[in-house]
């Protein structure tokens, strides 16, 4: 990689990061280096192609949804703050943040309400404020779809893409189907 | 005018003297040892004093830095969070026991809390993927007296700097040089002797002849990288042989102890005169750009040349691009279906005197080349293992993941399942699934439990 050093001066307010987010300088010397890393092209800001190439992300069922959280307002492009405002969400509660607690400050990024709204934030889809019964659906959705698709393609034997009745009899075989099927009418 | 001329003879004199004398040096100490296979343990002598001088360095700079109290920045080879090695079901159950007040047996299908998991685990890998840090060069604990390894330039004491400074001279101008005279005389040597022994009747005298030109070559060619290898085992030859790739130095490393023949695309220029030259003397297997694509015939040719007994081992490398040796990727499954005898080699390369690792979206040959010989040695071990063949209920790929395994294992290398196309495309939809199959093989699981009690 060659890269050269990054460390405080070089990342562009450092400082008011630092001060945002509550990572260490240690930490965000550490997110500087992945942050650069991950930006192949040297474009100096992430885009959602970018982050799609992490092949870990990409089998995540939430990877898409993770993705966009890095967009707010529909903006094509995250820079470094961006990148670190959205990562400090997962940064660990320590007691000094709670003892801390001054009422004039904002919220720390990593504090509990903050951590559900982020959380929140990935079912409700068109950032209303809500989680509608439409936005539930599509979670599940997907899951559902693979069950479905998983089900036939474990009784499928053909490769016709359908459960013809021999495959639905073989993939039953070992239920007790006698017994489950009958109904005994009392003398 | 006059003045100069007997100064100018003199220099004249003194440049043709020293130039003798290097070369008589070269002779000696290098190409004869070459030709017979001996070492007189010079390299070795230079790596251990290397080794001390890093020590030191490195020493000099955490002091530096401690003075003026900033933080040295210090890679981390695991990487840079700390995971939890607990599966996505076990999980699941914790997080629904603790967060649902709901009774333990009404198991539902799905709560809201499940999101949790795959959340973490998405922003896990944004932070520090497996895939991605192994198309970039190792990170080095120590520095190495490189500029191109140095993270905090500026940490740097005076006498470090002119120890810096030494180094770039005697690299620059001593080594690199030197090296670049020895890669002459070796390819010339390999190209000439090849077609010599070409011209020679076919039989056993020709094989010898052939099999020493090569082997020669190429140890002049290890000499030239200042390569300083340490083989494990003894080299069984037959079959395929199979190796992890790193940069196309693994070739030179492994064909200078063992004569093998070699597969591979038939290029232009200077490599296409020395395939050309080096097919005169032995058959290796070279294939016409088009052919590459026809997968049935590229496995024809391979599976002919192995059946013939009298016909050299063959070198290949599945992973089918080059990975920066901390870990092994997907093998191809092609070179696993041909049914022939598989013998594993593991290749580490220690990246504190160079790293061999070739970036191909970063440098070309040329400049990848360069830098490898301003680089102050290679490092590598070689480990050759016991042969491996497919057992009967076993198909390609799982035969090609045993063998990755064995190779890793044995290289101290992390095992990936992933592939190293990755490296310019993006995952496969099918992966996708897997994983969003196994989450729901969990939700519906809980109703086939429910129903057979």
């Amino acid at each position: 990689m060659g890269s050269r050093s990054s460390h405080a001066a070089v990342i562009p307010d450092g400082d008011s990061i630092r001060r945002e987010t509550g990572f260490s300088q240690a930490s965000l010397l550490r997110l500087h280096h992945r942050f650069r890393a991950l930006d192949r092209n040297k474009k100096g800001y992430l885009s959602r192609m970018d982050l799609q190439q992490i092949g870990a992300l990409a089998v995540n069922p939430l990877g898409d949804r993770i993705i966009e959280s890095f967009f707010p307002d529909g903006s094509q492009r995250v820079d470094f703050p961006g990148f670190v405002r959205v990562l400090a969400h997962f940064r660990p509660v320590e007691d000094e943040d709670t003892e801390t607690q001054d009422p004039k400050k904002p919220e720390p990024l990593n504090s509990r309400r903050n951590k559900l709204h982020y959380a929140f934030q990935l079912y409700d889809l068109d950032r209303d404020g809500k989680i509608s019964r439409h936005e539930m659906l599509q979670v599940t959705e997907e899951q559902l779809e693979n069950i479905a698709d998983r089900t036939v393609q474990e009784a499928d034997e053909d490769g016709d893409g359908a459960v013809s009745f021999v495959e639905f009899t073989k993939s039953l075989e070992k239920m007790d189907v006698e017994q489950k099927m009958s109904i005994r009418i009392l003398k | 005018m006059f003045l100069l001329l007997p100064f100018d003879s003199l220099i004249v004199n003194l440049l043709g003297i020293s130039l003798t004398v290097l070369f008589t040096l070269l002779l000696v100490f290098i190409i004869v040892p070459a030709i017979f296979g001996v070492s007189f343990g010079i390299r070795k002598l230079y790596m251990k004093s290397l080794l001390k001088i890093f020590a030191w360095a490195t020493l000099r700079m955490e002091r530096g830095a401690k003075e003026k109290n900033h933080q040295l920045y210090k890679p981390y080879t695991n990487g840079i969070i700390a995971k939890d090695p607990t599966s996505l079901e076990e999980e699941i159950k914790e997080i629904r026991r603790s967060g649902s007040s709901k009774a333990l047996d009404n198991t539902p299908e799905f709560e809201l809390s499940d999101i949790f998991y795959f959340c973490r685990k998405g922003m896990e890998t944004i932070m520090d993927d497996e895939v991605t840090k192994r198309f970039s060069a190792e990170e080095l604990e120590s520095w190495n007296l490189l500029s191109r390894t140095n993270y905090n330039f500026q940490y740097i004491s005076l006498r470090l700097t002119v120890l810096w400074g030494l180094g770039v001279l005697i690299r620059y101008c001593f080594l690199l040089p030197l090296r670049i005279a020895l890669a002459f005389t070796g390819i010339s040597l390999l190209v000439v002797g090849t077609t010599v022994v070409g011209y020679l009747p076919n039989g056993r005298f020709k094989e010898f002849m052939s099999k020493h030109v090569h082997l020669m070559c190429y140890r002049i060619c290890v000499r030239a990288l200042t390569a300083i290898i340490t083989y494990h085992d003894r080299p069984r030859n037959g079959g395929i042989c199979v190796a992890n790739h790193t940069s196309p130095i693994d070739v030179i490393i492994l064909a200078s102890d063992g004569y093998y023949a070699m597969v591979g695309q038939v290029h232009g220029g200077l490599m296409g005169v020395i395939q050309r030259a080096m097919v005169k003397a032995c058959p290796h297997v070279w294939f016409e750009r088009s052919e590459v694509k026809d997968r049935h015939l590229v496995a024809k040719r391979l599976t002919e040349h192995v059946q013939d007994k009298s016909k050299l081992p063959i070198l290949i490398f599945p992973e089918g691009t080059c990975i920066n040796n901390t870990s092994v990727m997907m093998f191809k499954k092609g070179s696993f279906e041909i049914g022939a005898t598989v013998y594993p080699v593991a290749i580490k390369y220690d990246p504190q005197f160079g790293d061999a690792f070739w970036n191909s979206s970063k440098y070309g040959m040329v400049t990848y080349l360069l830098r490898m010989m301003t680089s102050w040695a290679i490092v590598c071990s070689v480990w050759y293992l016991p042969p491996m063949t497919r057992e009967a209920d076993e198909d390609a790929v799982q035969f090609a993941n045993r063998v990755k395994s064995a190779i890793a294992r044995q290289g101290g290398l992390v095992d990936l399942l992933w592939d190293g196309g990755l490296k310019r495309e993006k995952v496969k939809d099918t992966f996708k699934e897997e994983q969003q199959k196994l989450y729901s093989k969990m939700i519906v699981g809980n109703h086939k439990d429910r129903s057979r009690s």
